[in-house]
């Protein structure tokens, strides 16, 4: 163990892969630090072993009807979370329901914030009238309320859960634009980029390998933040019938299916409900340790 | 003729409809091998000159000519391969991002050299750095190291014009000595020629053949560095400068 | 009579690697007299100016023997306590005055601020305080540097700005951490002036921080150099010349002068023995 430490902490790398390997691992070690960052990693760490693991932890399954043990409530034998109104057992939808969850938040990150970071350096970086006509375009996107936008994209396209996700992509990439756009506007008039520009490097070198580094911090930072709105608005689109259908135990439309008995069975609505709050409130915590080792105005220190 | 010439240049900075007119009707020259200083304090434009050479600051009169030729908008690969700049704030003249041996290689892939390998070596060991260096980050360096780095950087084409914008000021002065030592011995080695800048009238004296001293973007005067180790200025305000700095030397 | 007294100081920070001290042992005594506190980054010379007036956070710790101003402890005292001491009887000058004047507020405004609400002066009562304190630092109109906000005013204005505030309540004790750096050369010897001028006629003691060795020589009393967190040697001003630590020799030594010869100037060794 000793071994891969000195080579971790090695002060002289030899190669690429230390170097960066060793850097992560200090990154690691500062978050490690952060005890409400650290519970922020296990929920989402959490999320992804139920999702990987539902069908061996799940004891039911997550769509089979049962109407003889429909609305059984918490801590009944066999169901510790009770059933919903089909007799579905609520624990297994939602480690099912999870899956989906991880399904949409992984599609949107992978697209939304790439198409803004390039549109924000980009527009950043140039000035000018591209960067006028970009954030026009940004600003015609951001002046629409997301659900409200995701909600007309969805009507249009068909309710399910593709449509869902893009329609939750085309409203989550503008922030991430505006994002690398300001970190761009600081980054841009540096001197290791007038340094570099001096050697002659085109416009696509700087933006790709010198401009895009520095934004990459302030765009995985938000990610974290924004993961919890986009599970909120999956779960919204859901409760409104527009996203997932069912029988699917997305979270949001098991809220909405709830929604009948909340007075009575409670649990029916409320165990999902709990589900997305807990997990929206890892990725924030998450988000706000990540934003502490990453920043780079306190590497360095 | 002059390797450097600098003829009548002005350089007008428009913001929001508000003119500021960083430097005014400036001449002079450099020759071949020449080391040539500008020295002024804050706003006396010597800064902007740097960057004007360089294509960083826009012309707005006047002409600099290289060898003899005007240079050409934008500068071109051809005008980095003969000129290069060493920054003043070693902290923010390196990627924090990249490791030397990326910073140290990309003007070779930019101008698709290769034989990187053996070049990073032997740049590193020029500039007085360890090899086992060689895959730090800047953070990992301290302010004299990274300075060396971005020496090295400068260096990698093989210029023959190094412009050097307060390249010690940001140092402690025991690696403000190492430094400049350090460009002395790569300009007799490699026979540079330098543009330096500075406030510091000392480490001017130190480093150039000739110094123009310069306020508020104007030239004052332009003296030989005999004439400035004798003090014999003929403006009050180099003569102030002067005093200002001598009054250190006094107790030293 | 002694002022100030530290008594094996030490700065150390835990950070995820592990810990490092930033100051090392330090100990000094001060009267009202000025002492210059010199070494290049690294040395340790900020933290010991902060560890006076215990502004180090965490992960910073302070550790003495004793520290002890005008017979008041101040390891033992309380935040309250620390509270009633800054700014009334030790105060802090500090590099940049663009850092370290509230950029959103007038200067009139911010000299007034100290007075109304520590000192519980009327409006009337703090303007006139205010006006005079700019007036002690020789600044010709201070009526329309009222008004100004910080960032209108040049580098020197602003230190003398800092400057005057700080002396508003007429402290003990001024802390200057290298109060002339960001400033130009011409500008430096004034502004200097002025708080060599300030600290004779109101009898204060002062600790001037600093890179500059020959600046330090030149305007204190006493010079304390340091090198890695330690003090390497203590010397009168007048003695610098005749210093004896291979450090303060290299220090004084390698800087480029105005006619000197064209020779490589001298380097440290910093491989001996003392710099460990």
């Amino acid at each position: 163990m000793t071994t891969l430490n000195a080579w971790l902490l090695d002060p002289n790398p030899k190669s690429r892969l230390q170097s960066r390997v060793g850097q992560t691992w200090l990154s690691w070690l500062r978050f490690r630090r952060n005890p409400l960052a650290m519970i922020g990693l296990g929920i989402s760490v959490a999320l992804i072993f139920m999702s990987i693991f539902a069908p061996l932890l799940a004891p039911y399954d997550p769509i089979v009807q049962s109407l003889p043990d429909r609305l059984l409530p918490p801590l009944t034998p066999g169901h510790w979370m009770g059933t919903d109104d089909f007799g579905r057992d609520i624990y297994s939808r939602l480690l099912y329901g999870s899956r989906i969850t991880l399904y949409i938040v992984m599609l949107v990150i992978l697209t939304a914030p790439v198409v803004g970071l390039i549109i924000g350096t980009v527009a950043g970086y140039f000035g000018g009238w591209v960067d006028a006509v970009l954030m026009r375009i940004t600003d015609v996107f951001l002046a629409f309320p997301k659900l409200i936008l995701a909600l007309a994209l969805v009507a249009v396209l068909g309710p399910g859960m593709v449509n869902a996700v893009l329609a939750i992509a085309i409203t989550s990439w503008p922030p991430y634009a505006r994002v690398a756009r300001a970190e761009t506007l600081t980054v841009r008039n540096s001197d290791y980029i007038a340094a570099t520009r001096l050697q002659g490097a085109s416009a696509l070198r700087l933006i790709w390998g010198h401009v895009m580094p520095m934004c990459l911090p302030s765009v995985i930072i938000r990610v974290t933040l924004d993961m919890a709105g986009v599970i909120l608005t999956a779960a919204g689109l859901g409760f409104l019938g527009l996203g997932v259908q069912p029988p699917l135990p997305e979270w949001g439309l098991m809220i909405s299916a709830g929604r009948k008995f909340l007075f009575e069975q409670w649990w029916v609505a409320t165990m999902p409900g709990l589900a997305i709050f807990i997990v929206s409130l890892g990725f924030n915590l998450l988000g706000d340790g990540l934003r502490d080792v990453l920043d780079p105005r306190s590497a360095g220190k | 003729m002059a390797l450097i010439e600098i003829e009548n240049l002005s350089v007008t900075f428009t913001t929001a409809g508000r003119k500021v007119r960083a430097v005014q009707d400036v001449s002079f020259k450099v020759e071949a091998q020449q080391s040539f200083g500008l020295v002024g304090e804050s706003g006396s434009g010597k800064s902007t000159i740097l960057r004007a050479i360089c294509g960083m600051a826009p012309i707005t009169g006047g002409q600099i000519r290289i060898d003899g030729k005007p240079l050409p908008t934008p500068r071109g690969r051809a005008f980095a391969a003969q000129v290069q700049m060493v920054f003043q704030d070693p902290y923010a003249s390196l990627h924090p991002r990249h490791t030397v041996d990326r910073v140290l290689s990309e003007p070779l892939a930019i101008h698709g050299q290769g034989g990187s390998d053996a070049k990073i070596e032997q740049a590193l060991i020029d500039v007085g750095l360890p090899p086992a260096f060689r895959f730090r980050y800047p953070h990992q360096l301290s302010g004299g190291q990274r300075q060396r780095v971005a020496i090295a950087r400068a260096l990698m084409l093989q210029p023959q014009i190094l412009l050097l914008d307060e390249p010690t000021s940001a140092l402690d002065a025991s690696v403000q000595a190492e430094t400049l030592n350090l460009l002395s011995r790569l300009r007799a080695e490699r026979g540079l020629t330098f543009v330096m800048v500075s406030h510091d009238l000392a480490v001017i004296d130190h480093m150039c053949d000739r110094v123009l001293v310069m306020q508020n973007g104007q030239a004052v005067e332009e003296l030989s560095r005999e004439a400035l180790a004798s003090a014999a200025m003929t403006t009050p305000y180099a003569r102030a400068l002067f005093a200002a700095s001598a009054d250190r030397m006094m107790e030293g | 009579m002694t002022l100030l007294s530290v008594k094996n100081l030490r700065v150390t920070f835990d950070t995820e690697t592990g810990p490092v001290q930033a100051v090392r042992g330090v100990s000094f005594d001060l009267s009202r007299e000025r002492l210059g506190i010199v070494g290049e980054s690294g040395s340790g010379k900020t933290m010991t100016g902060r560890a006076v007036l215990r502004l180090i956070r965490a992960p910073g710790r302070i550790e003495a023997d004793a520290m002890t101003f005008d017979g008041q402890d101040l390891m033992a005292a309380t935040e309250t306590d620390l509270r009633a001491l800054r700014g009334r009887r030790i105060a802090m000058v500090m590099q940049d005055p663009k850092f370290s004047l509230n950029p959103v507020m007038k200067v009139g405004a911010q000299l007034m601020e100290g007075l109304r609400q520590r000192d519980h002066a009327t409006r009337a009562e703090a303007r006139g305080k205010a006006i005079a304190a700019l007036q002690a630092v020789q600044i010709r109109d201070p009526e329309r540097v009222m008004e100004a906000y910080p960032h209108e005013l040049s580098g020197g204005m602003g230190q003398r700005v800092m400057i005057a505030m700080m002396l508003i309540p007429d402290p003990d004790l001024l802390i200057a951490d290298e109060p002339t750096s960001a400033l130009d050369v011409t500008v430096q010897a004034e502004v200097l002036n002025i708080l060599d001028d300030l600290v004779k006629t109101r009898g204060m003691g002062l600790i001037f921080i600093s890179h500059d060795l020959r600046l330090v020589a030149r305007f204190c009393d006493r010079v304390l150099v340091m090198y890695k967190g330690k003090i390497v040697e203590e010397l009168a001003a007048k003695d610098l010349l005749q210093a004896k630590h291979p450090y303060t020799q290299g220090l004084l030594n390698c800087l480029p002068r105005i006619g000197g010869s064209r020779e490589p100037l001298p380097a440290l060794d910093r491989n001996a023995d003392w710099a460990r």
